[in-house]
C-alpha cells in the first residue's frame, strides 16, 4: 500500500511534473463537459478541424516569443465563426466546407514553420503536446481559462441543451440559437487551445470525444453523460501523464492512448450488459 | 371608457396578402385568412404546398415578402415566446440523449425568472403538464426511444410549459400510429377547450371532420378555409391536389377504376 502511495507522490516532487498534474486535471474536466455536446451533435470533424486550423496562429506566436495561448485562442476563434458562417450560409455541405478551412489553414502553418525555420520550435511539440514544458504562467492560464469556462457554460447550459437538442423549436421559443450555435464553437475552440499543451494538436479532438463517448455507452441521460465523462477525462490525462513518467513514453500520446482504452472496455462492457 | 379594441388579440391569428418568395418561386401567393383564439385547424395541402413556409412565416423565421401577419395582435418576431412549435421530426436531434422530463421543462427556459433560465425548473408544472398528456409514467424514458405519439404528447407539454398561447405542429402524424393519433388529437382537443390556439399541418385527409373545428386549404395560396365538412368540394379538390384530386373524389363515391 505504501509502495502504491510513492509512486503516486515520488514524480510529484518534481515541480514541472506538478504543474504537468494540475494542467492535466483542469483539461480533463473540461473537455468531456464540451466533449458531450460535440458527440451529441456530430461535431466530432468540426473539433479535429479547428485544432488543426488554429496552427498559424500557433506559429506565429512562437515566432515572436508570446504565449502560444494567446496566438491560437483568436486565430481559432476567428476560424470557428468562419466555419460555422460557411456552414450556415453556403450551399456546400457542411463537413465539406469544414475540410476545406481545415485544410488551407493547416497548410498555411506549416507555411509559416518552415519559413520562420530554424527557430527553437519543434514540429512534434506542437503536433502532439508539450505537457512536460508547462511554464508555470500556463498554468495561471489554464486556471483561469477553466473558471471562465464552467461558469458560461454552467450559465448557458439549459440554453445550449435546446439549441441542440431542437434549434427551430428552441428558435420558436424565443432563444437567439444561432448565436447560442456560435457560442458553443467559441467554447470548444477554447478548450481546444487549453488541451494544446497536453495532447498536442492531433490528439486533442481524441482528448474532447472520447471520454464523453465512452459514458455515454454507460451511462444514458444527459447530465450523468457529463459527469462520468469528466471522470474518464481526469483519469486518462492523470494515469497518461503516469504512464510517460515511469515508462519513459511521450505524455501527450499516452494520455491520448488510455483514453482510447476506456472507451475499448466501456464499449466491451456495453455490449456484455446488454447481451 | 372606449378605445378601438386591436383586430387581432391574444391567441389569434391574422394574415392579409401575405406572399412569400424562394428565388423566383412564389411560395405563398397572397395568404389570407384569421384564426380566432381557442380554434383546431388543421392545415391541410399537398407537398410543397406551403404549410411549414406558412408557419415559419407565422413565428418569424420566414421573411415574407409582401402582406402582413399579426399573431397575438403582434408582428411575428414580437411574438416568438407565445408561440410553441413541434416541430418535425427529421428537424430534431434525436441523438442528443434528454429524457422526457429534460425536454418538458425546457419549455419555461425563456419565461419567469432569471434562474429559470438558465438552471433551474419548476418540478411542479413540469409534472402537471405530463400528466395533462398522460406521459406522466414515461417521464424518465429517453425521447429517443419513445413512440412517434408519445414523441409528440412531450412536445405538445413542452408547450404547456411554456405557456404557449398558440401552438403549430408541424406533420404532427408523420409516423405515428392512428389509435396514437387519436390520443394526441384528444390531449389537443382539451388543450383547445382552455382556450388554446392550435394549427396542425398534415397531409392525411383522413377523418378532417372529427378531428378539427376548421381546415385551411394551402396550395401556395388558400383555396379554402372553414368547416370540415363543407370545405372539400370537388374545385378545391382539385386546386389542391390537380388531377389527384379527381382520384380522391372517384374514391370517395366508390369508383376505383382508373381514370384515363
Amino acid at each position: 500500500m505504501i509502495m502504491w502511495i510513492d509512486l503516486l507522490f515520488e514524480p510529484l516532487q518534481y515541480s514541472f511534473i506538478s504543474r504537468a498534474l494540475i494542467v492535466c486535471i483542469l483539461v480533463g474536466i473540461t473537455c468531456p463537459f464540451l466533449g458531450a455536446f460535440v458527440i451529441n451533435r456530430e461535431m466530432a470533424f468540426m473539433g479535429d478541424a479547428l485544432a488543426h486550423a488554429v496552427l498559424p496562429g500557433l506559429v506565429v506566436a512562437y515566432a515572436f516569443g508570446i504565449s502560444p495561448f494567446i496566438g491560437a485562442l483568436p486565430t481559432g476563434i476567428i476560424v470557428a465563426l468562419t466555419i460555422g458562417y460557411i456552414v450556415k450560409k453556403s450551399g456546400v455541405s457542411n463537413d465539406t466546407s469544414i475540410g476545406i478551412v481545415f485544410s488551407g489553414l493547416f497548410s498555411l502553418g506549416l507555411i509559416i514553420l518552415s519559413l520562420t525555420g530554424g527557430t527553437k520550435l519543434n514540429v512534434e511539440d506542437i503536433l502532439l503536446g508539450q505537457l512536460l514544458g508547462t511554464s508555470i504562467t500556463d498554468v495561471y492560464i489554464t486556471i483561469g481559462t477553466t473558471v471562465v469556462l464552467s461558469v458560461v457554460l454552467i450559465v448557458f447550459y439549459r440554453q445550449l441543451v435546446f439549441v441542440g437538442f431542437d434549434f427551430q423549436g428552441a428558435k420558436v421559443a424565443g432563444l437567439p440559437a444561432d448565436k447560442l450555435d456560435y457560442l458553443l464553437l467559441i467554447l470548444i475552440t477554447v478548450v481546444i487551445v487549453m488541451s494544446l499543451q497536453v495532447v498536442g494538436i492531433i490528439l486533442v479532438v481524441g482528448m474532447l470525444i472520447t471520454p464523453a463517448a465512452a459514458s455515454s455507452l454507460i451511462v444514458r441521460r444527459f447530465p450523468p453523460v457529463i459527469l462520468l465523462g469528466i471522470v474518464f477525462g481526469v483519469l486518462s490525462a492523470v494515469s497518461g501523464l503516469y504512464l510517460s513518467y515511469y515508462f519513459n513514453l511521450p505524455s501527450g500520446p499516452s494520455i491520448a492512448m488510455v483514453s482510447s482504452i476506456i472507451f475499448a472496455i466501456c464499449f466491451a462492457a456495453s455490449r456484455c450488459l446488454k447481451a | 371608457m372606449s378605445y378601438s379594441a386591436p383586430q387581432c388579440l391574444n391567441g389569434c391569428i391574422q394574415c392579409d396578402d401575405v406572399c412569400v418568395e424562394f428565388g423566383n418561386v412564389l411560395v405563398l401567393d397572397e395568404v389570407s385568412f384569421s384564426i380566432p383564439k381557442g380554434v383546431l385547424t388543421g392545415v391541410v395541402g399537398p407537398n410543397g404546398g406551403g404549410k411549414s413556409t406558412l408557419f415559419n412565416a407565422l413565428v418569424g423565421l420566414q421573411p415574407i415578402a409582401h402582406g402582413n401577419i399579426l399573431v397575438n395582435g403582434l408582428l411575428p418576431g414580437a411574438s416568438r415566446g407565445t408561440i410553441s412549435y413541434v416541430p418535425q421530426r427529421e428537424m430534431v436531434n434525436w441523438r442528443f440523449p434528454l429524457s422526457v422530463k429534460d425536454v418538458v421543462s425546457l419549455g419555461a427556459i425563456n419565461r419567469g425568472s432569471i434562474f429559470r433560465k438558465y438552471w433551474f425548473s419548476d418540478n411542479g408544472e413540469v409534472e402537471e403538464a405530463l400528466r395533462k398528456v398522460d406521459m406522466w409514467h414515461s417521464k424518465d424514458d429517453l425521447v429517443s426511444n419513445l413512440s412517434g405519439g408519445q414523441r409528440q404528447r412531450t412536445f405538445i407539454a413542452r408547450a404547456l410549459t411554456q405557456e404557449a398561447e398558440i401552438l403549430l405542429l408541424d406533420e404532427a402524424f408523420s409516423g405515428v400510429d392512428i389509435s396514437s393519433q387519436e390520443g394526441v388529437i384528444d390531449v389537443l382537443r382539451n388543450l383547445r377547450d382552455e382556450g388554446t390556439t392550435i394549427l396542425m399541418a398534415t397531409h392525411d385527409l383522413n377523418n378532417l371532420s372529427d378531428r378539427f373545428d376548421e381546415v385551411l386549404c394551402l396550395n401556395r395560396h388558400v383555396c379554402a378555409h372553414g368547416n370540415p365538412e363543407s370545405v372539400f368540394t370537388e374545385e378545391v379538390l382539385t386546386e389542391l391536389y390537380g388531377s389527384h384530386g379527381e382520384m380522391f373524389a372517384e374514391h370517395r363515391i366508390g369508383h376505383h377504376d382508373h381514370v384515363d
